[in-house]
């Protein structure tokens, strides 16, 4: 795995070669292993080991990347002459700003050495009571455990070095019956609370109490979505939330920042320090990053912003930027939503007429200003009715703005990290919000 | 890459594998992008490194690395036959795989104009030529432009004493005009979307493409969709467009055929396929018209799923999938051949890279031309219809049934003409019922092999490239509009 003092070391063979007028490192190292199951039995079972770098070249008012992971001497002298020749044979950029120089990191620790040294054996063993737990309601479950070290080094010829590793983690699960599914998650940089029995268990009962589906007729419903739920959507706008995408006008938020988009009762921040989040302080540039509140009582507040970004808008950047060059600017990474008190069961006992939904997928954007998503419910729906969930409801497609969904919150649950499949982890509450529109019913 | 390859098959062997085979693989990429008048991105990179697959105790095993020396190649072996050890706690019973035999061969994709000998000049120089084509329309607030450029050498060799070497050079590029006006914003793209067109070929592609020729009417399409009526909503006859077909065809006929989703394998993200087993040749997938197959063969054409051995060592095959509406075949690999019975696999597993597995992934999956003439032929014999070109979104449930799409642009057809410019076109339906209403499709002069560079499948997520090839075709009473009607 890479060390602090092996970026370091490889950066050195960098500035050896590279004789551009500012030079950049990214040097990425990666050990991941993953354990996955289906019919239940374990049918896949991998491991990877990764170091490349990823030289940044700047040749007066040019720059490019090349990257290998071939770490001999030639091969570090070839893409940094790879990075060199590509940068001059550009047109200048006005817009390039300097590299950063050295910068102060809060420090934050994510890396558990019990998940770094996690084995197959531990994992195949954990899956086996999973799947224990599946036979025991006859039910099939399909699933990965993984674990793994992703270390990262960003420095450059300004006297930057920013060097970050943590652990990571993941367990999902599925259950199967003969005409229903259920459906769990759990990621963590620390695999001990990822509780993969307690998520067996939420899945399996989930596949149960769906057995036999109903039709319903689609329409507008008050919907509770769970944490998953509500996270796959939500990731669908935060790409919006950065100042190049404004900028350009290709974002939802064109026009609209200080507007107020969203409830009163929606507060969101980007906030890479929180327990729950994960990730590194800097980023792409090597800046730290920032808590930057995005929307507050309803209002949209801020955005996020690169150095270019920040310059070209008269403004301050805010750490958020993406590894130089790349076309997008930035975007915010480490969503945190404020909840609310109510569990999901206040939130059914509430509800007259409506739907609980486990998860969302295969989520699409159909509109890109008024950000309407289009996608289906699955492993998981219940229809309630006079404050119970009453049975399982075939799966229903919504085609639902976001922008309108979060002005029609009624009801919190308290935010908590959470995994989806369509967006990075947030923390995010369970929500319960009125007048979703589902276009469509499948046939399971 | 030969001694490394050949050094891990040996170690797995000696460890007690059953079974091993071991990819080297050399993949070097080259892209490009401008955006609004300036060069946005240049970017060289390159990733050398082995994957190992064994059986061991009758359980599946793989470890990866890049690190190419004799001890970290050994140990990799070693992981993986310890890997597939640990698997073996949970199995029920051995991993069995369809016969094969042994390969020697040498396979290198045609390629007239190496992508990476063309001066990144010239490309910039194309490049930013469009984009001031696209910008020289008022209206315009965002011109983007790409190009991406692959070069894929593998090695493969197995237990089964096979030796396969193949080198692939892959070519993609397209241009996006985006326009924001009165809180709408709306794309047109060129050749198609989400990165553009893609073929196992050198910068021939980009010479055939006319980029230039086409920027100034993308342009003015993206303007004038603001203008545009909004699609109705309700039950019409529509038309495909031929890029829009080609990913209708990958996500309701590609996905579902694939036979590792049939038998639960990818149950806990992609999902199943409502294509169970007692389907085969009995249902009716689409109308007479529908002829669908699953060719990976050079002889369909330069497709991203163009190869002459998959990633097993099983030669490159042409499967028929839909023979004249008829549900007819699957994609199969050797383990899923073998657990239902078919004497061969069908030659479709491929990996990403030498970090990940093959899976079974579409090949070019392509709808066979008609014989309904020319697009305009077609539209002249439509009374009353919409024309979807360009896709926009797509979206589809986990067992391929219920699909919505959206184009970036539709024209309503009336009397066989086509008439006034639509906006936000939608449509949506169930797979079944959507190719069973299918009652013309263009002729061959029509056809394209489409290429969709980032298909994704599996744990940990590995993209694909697959090609299909479609000319446009008509669907009889399909919803449209669904998605803006609430």
């Amino acid at each position: 795995m890479l060390t602090r003092q092996r970026a370091e070391q490889i950066f050195s063979k960098v500035l050896k070669y590279s004789t551009a007028d500012e030079t950049e490192a990214i040097i990425g190292s990666t050990a991941y292993s993953l354990t996955r199951f289906a019919n239940n039995t374990i049918h896949q079972n991998v491991a990877e080991a990764g170091l490349s770098v990823s030289v940044r070249a700047v040749v007066g008012q040019r720059t490019a990347r090349a990257s290998t992971n071939k770490l001999d001497e030639a091969s570090i002298r070839q893409v940094c002459e790879a990075a060199m020749e590509l940068a001059r044979l550009q047109p200048p950029d006005p817009d390039l700003l300097p590299m950063p120089g050295a910068q102060t990191f809060r420090s934050v620790d994510r890396f558990y050495t019990e998940t770094a040294e996690l084995t197959p054996q531990a994992r195949a063993e954990t899956v086996r009571k999973v799947i224990e737990r599946a036979e025991q309601d006859g039910l099939t479950a399909a699933g990965i455990f993984s674990s793994g070290v992703t270390a990262s080094g960003l420095l450059n010829s300004r006297g930057l070095s920013a060097f970050h590793e943590e652990t990571v983690s993941e367990f999902s699960v599925t259950m199967l019956g003969e005409t229903s599914s259920g459906w769990a998650k759990s990621t963590s940089p620390n695999f001990q609370t990822l509780e993969p029995e307690v998520l067996a268990d939420r899945a399996a009962r989930k596949a149960l109490e769906s057995r036999e589906p109903r039709d319903i007729e689609p329409g507008k419903f008050s919907v509770i979505l769970e944490p998953a739920a509500v996270l796959d959507l939500l990731g669908f706008l935060f790409f919006d939330f950065g100042g190049l995408a404004i900028h350009e006008q290709r974002s939802c938020l064109t026009g609209r920042l200080g507007q107020k988009l969203f409830g009163d009762n929606i507060n969101v921040r980007d906030d890479v320090y929180h327990p729950l989040q994960a990730g590194a302080p800097f980023d792409g540039e090597g800046l730290p990053r920032q808590r930057v509140t995005l929307v507050e009582n309803g209002i949209v507040k801020n955005v996020v912003y690169a150095r270019q970004t920040a310059q070209k808008m008269g403004t301050e950047p805010t750490g958020h930027g993406f590894p130089l060059p790349n076309e997008y600017g930035e975007a915010p990474m480490n969503i945190v939503m404020d909840g609310g008190r109510a569990g999901v069961e206040e939130m059914v006992r509430s509800t007259e007429r409506g739907l609980l939904v486990t998860r969302l997928w295969y989520i699409r954007e159909v509109d890109p200003y008024r950000k309407i998503l289009t996608g289906m419910t699955r492993d998981g729906t219940f229809w309630i009715e006079n404050g119970e969930a009453r049975h399982g409801v075939k799966n229903l497609r919504f085609n639902q703005s976001v922008i309108e969904m979060l002005s029609n919150v009624e009801m919190m649950g308290p935010a908590q990290r959470t995994a989806g499949e369509e967006s990075f982890e947030m923390v995010v509450p369970a929500m319960k919000v009125r007048d979703f529109s589902f276009s469509s019913l499948t046939k399971f | 890459m030969k001694d490394f390859a050949q050094q891990a098959l040996d170690t797995t062997v000696a460890q007690g594998a059953s079974y091993a085979d071991v990819r080297v693989m050399d993949i070097r990429q080259r892209y490009l992008s401008a955006k609004n008048g300036q060069p946005a991105q240049v970017r060289d990179s390159e990733s050398l490194g082995v994957g190992v697959r064994v059986i061991a105790d009758g359980a599946w095993g793989f470890a990866s690395t890049d690190n190419l020396t004799r001890e970290s190649v050994d140990r990799a072996a070693g992981q993986a036959v310890a890997i597939a050890r640990a698997s073996a706690l949970c199995k029920k019973r051995d991993v069995q795989l369809a016969p094969e035999e042994k390969v020697v061969d040498r396979w290198i994709a045609p390629c007239r104009i190496d992508p990476f000998s063309v001066p990144v000049l010239s490309c910039l120089d194309l490049m930013l030529k469009v984009d001031a084509e696209l910008r020289k329309v008022h209206g315009v607030t965002l011109a983007e432009v790409a190009m991406d450029f692959r070069r894929i050498e593998q090695l493969f060799v197995s237990s089964l004493g096979s030796e396969i070497y193949q080198l692939k050079t892959q070519t993609g590029t397209g241009y996006v005009a985006t326009t924001f006006k009165d809180n709408e914003i709306h794309r047109r793209s060129f050749p198609s979307s989400f990165g553009g067109q893609y073929q196992t070929k050198g910068y021939e592609l980009v010479e055939e493409l006319d980029l230039l020729g086409h920027a100034p009417r993308i342009a003015e399409e993206a303007v004038a969709l603001h203008q545009a009526d909004q699609c109705p909503s309700g039950v019409r006859d529509i038309i495909l467009g031929s890029s829009q077909l080609g990913l209708q065809i990958h996500e309701s006929v590609g996905h579902p055929i694939e036979l590792d989703r049939v038998l639960g394998t990818e149950a806990n993200f992609a999902g199943l396929s409502f294509l169970t087993l007692e389907k085969l040749n009995t249902l009716k997938y689409g109308s007479d018209i529908v002829n669908v197959v699953a060719d990976a063969t050079p002889a369909h054409g330069p497709g991203l799923g163009t190869f002459a051995y998959d990633d097993e060592g099983v030669p490159a095959q042409a499967t028929p999938i839909i023979r004249q509406g008829q549900f007819v075949g699957y994609l199969s690999s050797r383990e899923t051949a073998a657990a239902i019975g078919l004497p061969r696999s069908s030659g479709t597993m491929r990996a990403e890279g030498w970090n990940r597995i093959p899976l079974i992934r579409m090949t070019n999956v392509s709808l066979l031309p008609g014989s309904d003439g020319t697009l305009d032929d077609l539209i002249a014999s439509t009374d009353d219809g919409i024309y979807f070109e360009t896709n926009r979104s797509w979206s589809i449930d986990d067992r391929r049934y219920n699909f919505q799409f959206g184009t970036e642009i539709g024209w309503e057809i009336k009397n066989g003409k086509v008439g006034r410019m639509l906006k936000n076109p939608t449509y949506a339906g169930i797979t079944t019922e959507f190719w069973n209403s299918c009652d013309a499709i263009c002729g061959p002069q029509e056809w394209v092999l489409w290429g969709t560079p980032n298909c994704g499948k599996g744990q940990p997520m590995q993209t694909m490239g697959t090609g299909h090839g479609a000319s446009p075709a008509r669907f009889r009473k399909v919803q449209v509009g669904v998605a803006y009607s609430g």
